[in-house]
């Protein structure tokens, strides 16, 4: 190779390398495989856990027993949550578009640590084995709710140990993508492109990526706590040993409330991307977009205490969280912002991916919105686990980071592989699925505050016909996400074969061939002082 | 073109390494700081508890497990220091005396635990559960983290180990030794980790 002038252009989906066949894709280090790889995962992963939300609103279509029984039901909504957490929204984003753009978008080869790349990977499958374990083996699947909550998850009897296990392998994984992440912003930028000249995606990642470093070990230190309390009786988190369950509490939204933060920061970063290619404009507030992004994160680790207003702590501590929790909202908001003004002025053309960025600001904002809600005080202890806030949870969460990857998917679907899905499936796929996320969480508001809790598996009659409308709207979204996700397939396989800049974007990976070849840039890239130039 | 072809195929850059090393300390740190947090929470709560059962650990035996700690974090920045200067024969020595200080370590430990085990005082023992709330508190912190330490000083070693083959099959040399300077920086942190320990544990009374 060394000795060609020109360098052959050869997909990284056709290169061949030293291993053939599956183990090409297993043993991979090249940063586009991984990040396939992580997204066959999750969004198998991603079923699994959207059935099991289905068999719960199944469940509470009626009051009383419906198909299940209490204990099953509590081993559901764990996994669901386990699943959905751990497995979904942590890696999703960063590990399947992150690791696939981010060093396209840097206008590097790879990322830093190939082999830890690798290695990431292989820890997120093994947690992810141990995960499922834990429902299979024969202690039952565990029923503590995804929080482990002390003293309840070191007393009983299901399989806690091994879920705890899994939770923590996976973030060990999640720590190396961080850290990966990291050293490849600082150290792999093509010459020329400095910080501030990286698109926002990359510095959205940054800023996640340092709370998956600094967060994650706090989560550690609790479980292998957890772990060591359930074998041998120590007492942490006990109150019959001197210890103090509201301590677990504490040390467990440490991480993850800053874990919050990591499934909505990349969200935020592709909804930043989408947003000027299909208004052809100049993004608006490069900087502040940019310095929101670490202002998140940095005040994302001092608000964890809102989780608790009802726990028992002192009041300067609630209105100090309370406090810190509205201002964590600004730069949130001033995003909100800036992709407004973006597209004020500019040439709209309403595609599939601007379509989903578009639904996530508008169900980004009634997430949170509702979460200033729970976060002050006195209205928190009305709303406290309640369905209320599993709706507010799922609104971020699904509406924002879920409706986000359904857009990267949109968005970037044609430079993974290289075809075009169907526009007119993705259009229908895009209603059916807003028209059923929404008939499924927003009851779901007002149901919480008339005083439905979560987590229950019965409920007096009052409340049916908002969970009858609830549960329609789980079988509508759950068709939507089949037709998406049939489209998007269809389309990598055996759609139109698309051409390298589909959707006239500006930013590196629209400058190379699709798919792209194994090292990314057979030239050095031509690195633009605005990312988001459009002339 | 082709220069910068070789270029990438031999792509190294120490710096990155070091970076990333560095970045994984934070982690550790942060792992051993949540455990902190707990020994100090639990502290204010039984201050005499605490009081008491430190008492029961020998200070001897814990300076003299720190001297060693920190001698051998000394040899190991020399061997560095060897390599640097392509000294292979010193730099294998250092890393030698580094493993085998890190072995006199855990020999003490192993005696130390072994002591309080034969008295009953180890979690999930049946002395244990009678002893009041802060002495069982105390006992179980200290198994739980001077454990989590000697597991790291096994990891640490075996580090090293890797780092003393490749020295001897001259994988590390003076020109690429960022393995061995990864290694040192992940034994110092060991290191430190016992230099919060030991006051804790040993010392404040």
């Amino acid at each position: 190779m060394t000795e060609n002038k020109k360098i052959e252009y050869v997909s990284y989906l056709d290169h061949k390398g030293k291993y053939k066949g599956l183990l090409s894709w297993i043993m991979a280090t090249d940063h586009k495989r991984i990040g396939l790889l992580y997204m066959y995962a999750i969004m198998t992963f991603f079923f699994i856990g959207a059935f099991l939300g289905l068999l719960m609103k199944i469940e509470l279509i009626a009051p009383g027993e419906t198909i299940m029984k209490p204990q099953t039901y509590n081993g559901i909504f764990t996994l669901h949550g386990i699943l959905m957490i751990f497995m979904v929204v942590i890696p999703g984003l960063s590990a399947v578009f992150g690791n696939f753009f981010l060093p396209i978008l840097i206008g590097a080869k790879d990322v830093a640590f190939p082999k830890l790349n690798r290695l990431s990977w292989w820890i997120f499958i093994a947690g992810s084995i141990m995960a499922i374990a834990s429902q299979l083996l024969k202690n039952g699947p565990p029923d503590s709710g995804w929080t482990f909550y002390a003293p309840y998850s070191t007393t009983t009897g299901t399989n806690v140990i091994m879920a705890t296990s899994a939770a923590f392998v996976l973030g060990f994984s999640s720590i190396l993508t961080g850290l990966n992440f990291i050293v490849t912003i600082h150290q792999m930028r093509a010459p020329g492109m400095k910080f501030f000249n990286m698109p926002l995606f990359p510095w959205a990642l940054y800023a996640t990526a340092w709370i998956q470093l600094l967060a994650t070990p706090i989560i550690g230190i609790t479980l292998l706590m957890l772990i060591a309390e359930r074998l041998f009786g120590i007492g942490f988190f006990n109150p019959d040993l001197g210890g103090d369950p509201l301590l677990f509490q504490h040390l467990f939204w440490i991480y993850s409330h800053p874990a919050v933060y990591v499934m909505i920061l990349p969200a935020m970063g592709v909804i930043t991307e989408i947003i000027p290619t299909f208004c052809q404009r100049q993004i608006y507030g490069y900087k502040a977009i940019a310095i929101s992004s670490l202002a998140i994160a940095g005040v994302g680790f001092l608000v964890w205490g809102h989780h608790m207003f009802t726990s028992g702590m002192s009041d300067q501590a609630r209105w100090f969280f309370s406090l810190l929790t509205f201002i964590v909202a600004v730069p949130s908001a001033i995003k909100v912002f800036n992709w407004i003004a973006t597209m004020y002025n500019g040439s709209i053309d309403v595609k599939p991916p601007f379509l989903y960025a578009l639904s996530f600001i508008f169900l980004f904002t009634i997430g949170g919105t509702t979460g200033l809600l729970l976060g002050s005080v006195a209205t928190n202890v009305q709303v406290h686990d309640t369905a209320f806030v599993v709706a507010h949870f799922h609104y971020i969460i699904f509406g924002g980071m879920g409706f986000a990857f359904f857009a990267a998917i949109h968005y970037w679907l044609p430079k993974m592989y290289g075809r075009m899905y169907n526009f007119k499936r993705a259009y229908i796929a895009w209603g059916i699925n807003f028209v059923g996320f929404n008939l499924l969480y927003f009851p779901q508001f007002i149901i919480g505050i008339e005083g439905m809790p979560r987590r229950y598996f019965d409920y007096p009659a009052q409340f049916q016909p908002a969970q009858i409308v609830s549960s329609i709207g789980g079988f509508i979204l759950i068709f939507g996400l089949i037709l998406m996700v049939y489209n998007l397939v269809q389309g990598a396989r055996k759609g139109e074969v698309a051409p390298a800049n589909p959707w006239h974007g500006s930013t590196l990976e629209w400058q190379i061939p699709s798919p792209p070849s194994l090292e990314n840039f057979d030239e050095a890239p031509v690195i633009k002082a605005n990312p988001y130039d459009y002339q | 073109m082709s220069e910068y072809k070789i270029h990438i195929e031999e792509h190294r850059d120490d710096e990155a390494s070091k970076l990333g090393m560095w970045l994984f300390i934070f982690t550790e740190l942060l792992l051993f700081g949540g455990l902190f947090l707990v020994y100090s929470i639990f502290r204010m709560e039984y201050p005499k508890a605490f009081h008491e059962s430190s008492l029961e650990l020998s200070v001897t035996i814990g300076a003299i497990n720190t001297i060693v700690l920190l001698f051998s974090s000394m040899t190991i920045a020399m061997a560095l220091t060897a390599m640097q200067k392509n000294n292979q024969k010193l730099a294998l020595i250092f890393i030698g005396i580094t493993l085998f200080c890190a072995a006199v370590f855990l020999f003490n430990k192993y005696f130390e635990w072994g002591h309080k085990i034969e008295h009953g005082l180890y979690p999930g023992s049946t002395l244990m559960p009678l002893l009041d709330r802060g002495h069982l508190l105390y006992f179980s912190l200290y198994f739980f983290m001077t454990g989590l330490h000697a597991l790291h000083i096994i990891i640490g070693m075996t580090l090293l180990i890797v780092c003393f083959f490749k020295v001897k099959s001259k994988n590390i040399n003076h020109q690429d030794y960022v393995l061995l300077e990864n290694g040192a920086l992940y034994w110092h942190l060991v290191d430190l980790i016992w230099i919060f320990l030991f006051p804790l544990m040993y010392l404040i009374s």
